[in-house]
C-alpha cells in the first residue's frame, strides 16, 4: 500500500486556531497591547483559515483518498467552532459584568472600610490616607491611595 | 492597595510568588466591595459573591479623583493611565 503523504496545511490550521484561541488568557493577556484588542489572536485565526483553506483545496483535488477528505473537513469544522469560542467568549461573555452603577464617581467621597491585610492588621481607609509615609530621610503624608478591586484567586 | 474576597493567607502566598510589595486586604464577606457596589454575585469558586474588576484613585481628602469600570473581563486599567491620574494629586 503507498503511504499518503500528509496533508500538513489542514493539521497546522488545526492546531494554529487552537493555539490562537488558548493564547489569549495564557499569553496575550499579559501585555495591554495584544489584551485590549486581541488582534493578534486574530491575526493567528487568520493564518489558520488560510491554512485550512489550502488544505481542504489540496484534499479534494487529485487522487487523495476519502478519509483525506473527511479529515480535511472535520479539522476545519472543528477550527471554526473554536473560533466560535474565541469570539463568544472575548467579545461576548467578557462583558458580563454588573454595570456598579451605585459605584463612587469621581469627586464624590470614598466609602470608608475597615479590611485586614496580609499580617492580618485592621486597616481602614482613613488611616491609609494620614498615616505618613516613612521616608530615607523624612516622612511625607500620603498624596492618595490607589484601590485595586479584583477578582481574587490568583 | 489591592483588594479582593481571598483571605490574608492567600493574598500573602501571592505576595510573595508575585514579589508584590505594595498593601493586600482581605475583604472575604465582601463589605467594602458591597459598599462601593462592585459586587458579582455568586461568580467564585463555590458560589461566592466576589469583586468584579474596578480601580478606583482617591485623594488625601478622601475624594475619588479616577475611577476605572472595566466593561471587559480581560481588560483592566494600564499603568500608565493610572500614573497620569496620579500625576493631578497634590
Amino acid at each position: 500500500m503507498k503511504i499518503q503523504r500528509l496533508n500538513w496545511p489542514v493539521w497546522a490550521g488545526f492546531l494554529l486556531s487552537l493555539s490562537a484561541l488558548l493564547s489569549y488568557p495564557f499569553v496575550f493577556v499579559r501585555w495591554p497591547i495584544t489584551r485590549d484588542f486581541p488582534w493578534a489572536n486574530l491575526l493567528l485565526f487568520g493564518i489558520a483559515a488560510a491554512l485550512l483553506v489550502l488544505g481542504i483545496r489540496r484534499a479534494f483535488a487529485g487522487d487523495r483518498p476519502r478519509r483525506s477528505k473527511i479529515a480535511g473537513v472535520g479539522a476545519a469544522t472543528l477550527s471554526l467552532l473554536i473560533f466560535a469560542l474565541f469570539i463568544f467568549a472575548a467579545f461576548v461573555a467578557a462583558r458580563w459584568l454588573p454595570a456598579a452603577r451605585g459605584a463612587p464617581q469621581a469627586g464624590q467621597k470614598a466609602p470608608e472600610f475597615s479590611l485586614s491585610d496580609t499580617n492580618g492588621k485592621t486597616v481602614t481607609l482613613s488611616e491609609l490616607l494620614t498615616t505618613p509615609i516613612k521616608g530615607k530621610t523624612a516622612s511625607t503624608n500620603p498624596r492618595g491611595v490607589l484601590l485595586i478591586f479584583y477578582r481574587g484567586y490568583w | 492597595m489591592a483588594i479582593s474576597v481571598d483571605t490574608p493567607e492567600q493574598s500573602r502566598d501571592l505576595c510573595q510568588r508575585a514579589g508584590y510589595t505594595f498593601t493586600f486586604l482581605s475583604d472575604p464577606k465582601a463589605e467594602a466591595i458591597r459598599r462601593y457596589d462592585l459586587v458579582h454575585a455568586g461568580q467564585g469558586i463555590n458560589g461566592q459573591d466576589i469583586a468584579r474588576p474596578a480601580e478606583f484613585l482617591i485623594d488625601s481628602s478622601g475624594a475619588v479623583r479616577w475611577v476605572n469600570l472595566t466593561e471587559n473581563y480581560w481588560v483592566r486599567a494600564r499603568p500608565e493611565q493610572i500614573l497620569e491620574a496620579a500625576k493631578a494629586l497634590r
